[in-house]
């Protein structure tokens, strides 16, 4: 549905996006991930034919956003990240204008205003001037603009930032009950959003792609290793944890052993495995035959975040 | 053409539903109309003037109350025209609405014509507040109707050049404020250009002269329909808009 070949954006003095490819198949949930200032909002405009790239190619359902954007236009839904609203506008009549302007035949128009009014739960408000509106509403007024022509792309520039955590919440169900009908790009640079909404994901830090697979894939080939969390104490006396550390690092397969906050004379250690070791049987034993106690033992996931960290780290280490 | 429409549809919506229409039509309806009062109290001393001497001097209601006036509600639309254009764009950047615009399937020069309408409606309607009180002369006397009407078109000729202007200054910035100070003093400028060559008749001068906007509006006043005048409005008032879409397709590969 969307194919991006090696795109590159450059501004005046600074390069944007470098060299980027991806692609996203109909139907799919793609997550676009980096930091802030990784290029994610310049990407998305270069897709919504905002801005024109530098060089590269980027198609949105087999139409050039150079050769033709009036047509990637017609196709493609997007809330920026603030909503483009117009406070000076009742729901209705903005959607209303958005309708028409996206080119929907004016018999239609209402009954598209009316479908995604309720879609998007703003059937309270519809005449309200949007300029009173909350936040949160005017986010799903955003969010109904960007789908009243039924896209079949979707692109939405961190559609849930600055909203309260029972906001982002719905937005995420809305935005999930949206895919199947529509292919969404949506940017972020929050992970857990991207675990809870996502089906794949394109990570780029300062320009560059870092990472582009399913979030499956992507959170399992990072994760062959295991990671432990384990909490000890002491049979009787005090227990050195320099001395505690020593003894779990030499457990095979251990790859590193990270010492943790402990309270009450109790130790906590975060204990990482090698590629595909499991180590949780020697742990225990060594922690027991030590003649310690082993209080608490959980594996820990990694995360995507650590796993955002330990990319965007080793391109760091590459460069 | 349906999307010119409904950019302009738009436009009035934006403007009617701010205070800013309402203030323009009611600050212009009472500057004219004070204008108006001392036109037609002056007219009125003079005739009885004339009379009382003995003189009947040849009066002209065109001459000398329409023609001063019209020239007078040219000068105030310098101010009124730069409170009109300075949202056309700068507004649409500052909210963020120029994305929807320029990732929506309307072209450039779409949105531009939409939204000059949008503000010669605007400025048509402030011009009506002066017709009004020229609609009151013909309850009371005979003007001549053509000599207005040209008077009139002269305006909106006029208008719709420093509209053109205002747009593409309001393509420049995201600040309001800026956009109507740069328009002002643009507007003031080119009106100034007039007075640089008064006395100045090289080759210089006279291309000075033939950029300033009141110079063509001085036929209008008359009555005379001069196509030259004509034409240089209709080409000003293209170059103006054409030079806004050239910086609104500048923008879209800056930004």
């Amino acid at each position: 549905m969307i194919k991006v070949q090696g795109l590159t954006k450059r501004y005046a003095r600074t390069v944007a996006v470098d060299n980027i490819s991806f692609e996203v198949e109909k139907g799919q949930i793609i997550g676009f991930l980096g930091p802030n200032g990784a290029g994610k909002t310049t990407t998305m405009r270069v897709l919504t034919c905002f801005l024109p790239p530098t060089s590269g190619s980027a198609t949105v359902a087999g139409f050039d956003v150079m050769e033709q954007p009036f047509e990637v236009k017609k196709r493609i839904g997007y809330l920026p990240e603030s909503p483009p609203v117009y406070p000076e506008m009742e729901v209705v009549e903005y959607l209303t204008f958005v309708g028409r302007l996206k080119g929907i035949s004016g018999a239609d128009v209402a009954r598209r205003v009316n479908e995604v009014t309720e879609r998007c739960a703003i059937g309270d408000v519809r005449y309200k001037l949007i300029g009173k509106l909350s936040k949160g509403y005017r986010q799903r007024v955003g969010l109904a603009q960007a789908i009243i022509h039924n896209p079949d792309v979707l692109v939405l520039d961190e559609p849930t930032a600055g909203l309260d955590p029972k906001q982002i919440i719905e937005t995420r169900e809305l935005i999930k009950h949206l895919a199947g009908d529509h292919t969404i790009i949506l940017s972020t640079h929050i992970l857990s959003e991207v675990e809870h909404s996502c089906q794949g994901v394109v990570i780029i830090n300062q320009g560059k792609l870092v990472a582009t697979d399913s979030v499956e894939n992507l959170t399992n080939r990072l994760r062959g290793a295991e990671a432990v969390a384990l909490e000890i104490e002491s049979a009787n006396g005090p227990l050195n944890q320099a001395d505690v550390q020593q003894r779990l690092e030499q457990v095979s397969g251990v790859s590193r052993v990270l010492p943790r906050d402990g309270k009450d004379g109790r130790l906590m250690f975060e204990v990482e495995s090698l590629q595909g070791q499991h180590i949780r049987g020697d742990l225990a034993r060594a922690v027991v035959g030590a003649g310690w106690n082993l209080n608490e033992m959980r594996s820990v996931g990694l995360s995507l975040e650590e796993i955002f960290l330990q990319l965007t780290a080793s391109e760091k280490g590459k460069q | 053409m349906k999307n010119i429409w409904i950019i302009y549809r738009k436009e009035l919506k934006s403007y009617f539903a701010s205070p800013i229409a309402y203030l323009l039509m009611a600050f212009f309806a009472l500057i004219f109309g004070f204008g108006f009062f001392t036109a037609t109290r002056d007219f009125v001393r003079f005739g009885f003037m004339s009379q009382m001497q003995g003189r009947n001097m040849p009066m002209n209601v065109n001459e000398q109350v329409i023609r001063p006036l019209l020239g007078f509600a040219s000068t105030v639309a310098l101010f009124v025209i730069p409170l009109i254009t300075m949202r056309l764009f700068a507004g649409e950047k500052r909210q963020g609405t120029i994305e929807l615009l320029m990732t929506s399937p309307v072209g450039d020069w779409e949105i531009i014509i939409g939204k000059w309408l949008g503000a010669m409606y605007l400025y048509l309607c402030v011009l009506a507040m002066s017709a009004l009180n020229i609609a009151l002369l013909f309850g009371f006397g005979k003007p001549d109707w053509k000599p207005i009407l040209i008077g009139y078109l002269g305006l909106l000729l006029q208008g719709g050049t420093l509209l053109a202007i205002g747009e593409f200054i309001s393509t420049l910035t995201k600040h309001e404020i800026i956009a109507a100070a740069v328009t002002f003093f643009v507007c003031l400028l080119l009106w100034l250009l007039s007075w640089f060559s008064a006395f100045d008749n090289s080759g210089y001068g006279s291309v000075v002269n033939y950029l300033s906007i009141v110079t063509h509006f001085e036929g209008f006043a008359k009555g005379v329909l001069d196509s030259k005048d004509v034409i240089f409005y209709l080409s000003m008032i293209f170059f103006g808009l054409f030079i806004t879409s050239r910086s609104m397709e500048s923008w879209r590969w800056r930004a």
